[in-house]
C-alpha cells in the first residue's frame, strides 16, 4: 500500500493514547504489527519530562509517525497544531481533524477543506478525518489531499461500519484513491469488513487501548484486516437470494 | 511583565521567546511553540519579542488516536 509515495507494509495503523501503561502501548504495537502510529502534541509546563519520554518510546516502536490535530475546532487552530506538529515530529504528513460537533465529534467540512487547502499549499501531507460524504470527498481531492480517512463510526463508539451504503459508494466513486477507514471501529470483524468492501487500510485506538487485553485486540486486528484484504483481492463470489446447492446433483443415489 | 504561558498568567523577566523558555526552564527540551495563535518555529525564537499578554503555547510530542 502506497500513501503519498511511501509503501506501508502494514494496513493496520494504531493510536497511541489510552493505554494502561507505555508497557502495554509497546506489546500491543508489536502483536499488531502497524507500520503506523498517530501521536499528538499538548501543553506541557516547565521541568515536565512527559514529552520526552512519550517521544522515547514512540521511537523505539520503530513506525512511521502520523501527527494529529485532535480536539481542533477552528481552521486556524488546526493549521497552527499541524505546523507545530510537523516541527515536532519531523514530518509533512499530518491528520488532519477540524470538529464540528461536540457530541458526534464529526468533522466540520467547510473548515475541513479549507484547512486541507491551507496545508496541502504549505506543503503537508494531509490525511483529513472526514465522512463518507462523496462531495466532500471530491473537495478534499481538489484542495490537494491524496488520501482519505472516513469514518466508520463517531471517535471511539466501537459501533463499526454504520453507514455501509454510503461507504461503499465512496468507495466505489473514487477506486484509486487510497482510504483509510478512521474511527468507530470495536471489532475485528468490522475491520475486516472494511478490507473486504476495498478500504485500503484501518485506523484504530480505542477498540485496541481499552480492552481487556489490548495485545491479544491487536493481533485479532491484525489477523482480521490480513482477512479481510485477502478476500476482497480473491474476487468474493456474488450473494444471491435462493439456496444452490454446492454438492452435485448429478450421480447421487435414487433411494426414496 | 505578565504573559500567558498554556493558558496561565506568568510574571516573566525575559523577553525574547527563546530566553523565556531557558527562564521557564524548558531547557533544551524537545517542544514546539506558538504565539497569540500562530506558530513560532524554533528558528524564530530568538528574535521574537513578546509583550505583556501576549498568548504563548508551549506543547511537546504525546498520545494520540
Amino acid at each position: 500500500m502506497q500513501l503519498y509515495g511511501t509503501e506501508i507494509a502494514s494496513r493496520l495503523m494504531l493510536g497511541t493514547a489510552q493505554y494502561p501503561s507505555p508497557h502495554v502501548l509497546a506489546e500491543a504495537f508489536r502483536r499488531s504489527g502497524a507500520g503506523i502510529a498517530t501521536v499528538s502534541v499538548r501543553r506541557e509546563a516547565g521541568g515536565e519530562r512527559a514529552g520526552a519520554a512519550f517521544w522515547d518510546l514512540v521511537r523505539e516502536l520503530g513506525v512511521a509517525l502520523l501527527p494529529n490535530t485532535a480536539g481542533c475546532h477552528s481552521v486556524r487552530e488546526a493549521v497552527t497544531t499541524a505546523q507545530m506538529a510537523r516541527e515536532l515530529f519531523d514530518t509533512n504528513w499530518i491528520k488532519l481533524e477540524v470538529i464540528g460537533h461536540a457530541d458526534t465529534l464529526q468533522p466540520d467540512p467547510f473548515g475541513l477543506v479549507e484547512a486541507a487547502r491551507i496545508l496541502s499549499e504549505d506543503g503537508f501531507r494531509v490525511f483529513p478525518y472526514t465522512t463518507e460524504d462523496v462531495v466532500l470527498a471530491e473537495r478534499l481531492l481538489a484542495a490537494g489531499c491524496e488520501v482519505l480517512m472516513p469514518w466508520g463510526a463517531p471517535i471511539g463508539t466501537g459501533l463499526g461500519l454504520t453507514n455501509i451504503y454510503g461507504l461503499r459508494t465512496l468507495r466505489a466513486q473514487f477506486p484509486e484513491v487510497p482510504m483509510v477507514i478512521d474511527a468507530g471501529l470495536g471489532l475485528p470483524s468490522q475491520a475486516a469488513m472494511a478490507l473486504e468492501m476495498g478500504f485500503d487500510a484501518v485506523l484504530l485506538n480505542t477498540a485496541v487501548a481499552k480492552a481487556g487485553d489490548p495485545a491479544g485486540m491487536a493481533e485479532g486486528f491484525a489477523r482480521a484486516v490480513e482477512a479481510g484484504r485477502l478476500a476482497f483481492e480473491a474476487d468474493p463470489m456474488e450473494p444471491r437470494e435462493m439456496a444452490a446447492p454446492s454438492t452435485p446433483v448429478i450421480g447421487k443415489a435414487f433411494l426414496a | 511583565m505578565k504573559i500567558m504561558i498554556n493558558g496561565t498568567a506568568t510574571e516573566v523577566g525575559a523577553e525574547t521567546l527563546d530566553a523565556i523558555l531557558a527562564e521557564l526552564g524548558y531547557g533544551d527540551a524537545k517542544l514546539a511553540t506558538a504565539v497569540n495563535e500562530d506558530f513560532v518555529p524554533a528558528t524564530a525564537r530568538a528574535d521574537t519579542r513578546l509583550a505583556p499578554g501576549d498568548r504563548v503555547e508551549i506543547v511537546t510530542p504525546r498520545q494520540g488516536g
